[in-house]
């Protein structure tokens, strides 16, 4: 569904400047191709990271992580958010689950953080564009707010 | 050749990682692979035209624009419009990459395109429904409420901690 509209959009913005500025429009093509095959490395070592991560880390086995109780277990949840990566309609329904089954909200919440803003299989892909140490702080970082979001959620919910 | 080599070695490590699992846990491994396969698709089905949409977006959209709205000048005027811009479009935070990198190319200071990459990841309405519907209405907004000041403050953390190095591995003009 996104992809499509993307697509489309695309499509139209190719469309419009070719009707404006063919040269133009011309290395701007140039310039996608040649982003695209710098991009090629990271992109298949991101799809190998996921598929490993996914078949690794199957959902039952998460279920089970959130049976630990406790600072560590709170810890290894946030960890394991980290490490991979879910697609938003895979993860929510799972959170649901996870909900039903009685796991504590701030872990939950730290989970769903680190899932969505921390991802170690995207690493190599946003180092090649923005640095290592851009990357490393800025997941670190994202990291430290996805326990602290936990912990105040854990505070605030009744 | 050896550039070629050290480019692909993650991929080559993983897949050796793959056959070397095979015998350990022969339904790990082609579990693993398949998963990769179909990941494959989804990018590519992504991929191609944000290169695209990257490409017009260097080719027509005036640097002094980007800079201006989004540049050192800009502060929290420049921040809401990041986060704007974040929650805007859809899609994993892969494709969100290449857009934050052609901002950044053209002036965008380095606070606000950590914000927009934090927002995309986490802020998305279709996203908050599903969370509201799937956990409860009031932990969905009380996670919003607490992570938009957590994402400002975190855009600003990391550009003080990793001022401007970004390797142009990938070229911007």
């Amino acid at each position: 569904m996104f992809s499509l509209i993307l697509c489309a959009v695309a499509a139209l913005a190719l469309a419009l400047s070719w009707a404006k500025d063919r040269g133009r429009t011309r290395k701007a093509l140039l310039g996608s191709a040649r982003a695209m095959l710098n991009l090629t490395p990271s992109l298949l070592g991101m799809t190998g990271l996921v598929g490993l991560g996914l078949a690794l880390v199957p959902p039952d086995f998460l279920a089970n992580l959130f049976r630990h109780h406790g600072p560590a277990g709170f810890m290894l949840i946030t960890t394991v958010g980290a490490l991979i990566t879910m697609p938003a309609p895979v993860a929510f329904p799972l959170a649901g689950s996870l909900m039903k089954l009685g796991v504590s909200l701030s872990a939950l919440a730290a989970f769903i953080t680190t899932l969505t803003m921390v991802g170690v299989v995207t690493a190599p892909l946003e180092a090649a564009y923005f640095g290592k140490r851009f990357t490393l702080v800025r997941q670190s970082l994202s990291f430290g707010l996805a326990l602290l979001i936990g912990l105040l959620m854990g505070e605030l919910l009744p | 050749m050896k550039k070629i080599w050290k480019k692909y070695r993650l991929v080559l490590a993983i897949l050796a990682l793959d056959l070397a699992l095979w015998p350990l846990a022969p339904d790990l491994a082609p579990k693993a692979l398949s998963n990769s396969w179909e990941f494959l698709g989804d990018i590519l089905k992504i991929v191609p035209p944000v290169m695209v949409l990257m490409g017009l977006f260097d080719a027509w959209v005036p640097r002094a624009l980007v800079e201006n709205h989004l540049g050192t000048g800009s502060g929290a005027r420049g921040a809401a419009l990041a986060m704007l811009l974040g929650t805007a479009a859809a899609g994993p935070l892969y494709a969100a990459f290449p857009i934050a990198v052609s901002l950044r190319g053209k002036g965008a200071r380095l606070a606000n395109i950590a914000i927009f990459l934090g927002t995309w990841a986490t802020i998305k309405i279709p996203m908050i429904l599903m969370e509201a519907s799937f956990i409860t209405p009031g932990f969905a907004l009380l996670r919003l409420g607490l992570t938009i000041p957590g994402i400002i403050v975190l855009g600003f953390l990391v550009e003080r901690l990793a001022p401007g190095e970004e390797k142009s591995e990938v070229p911007v003009t």
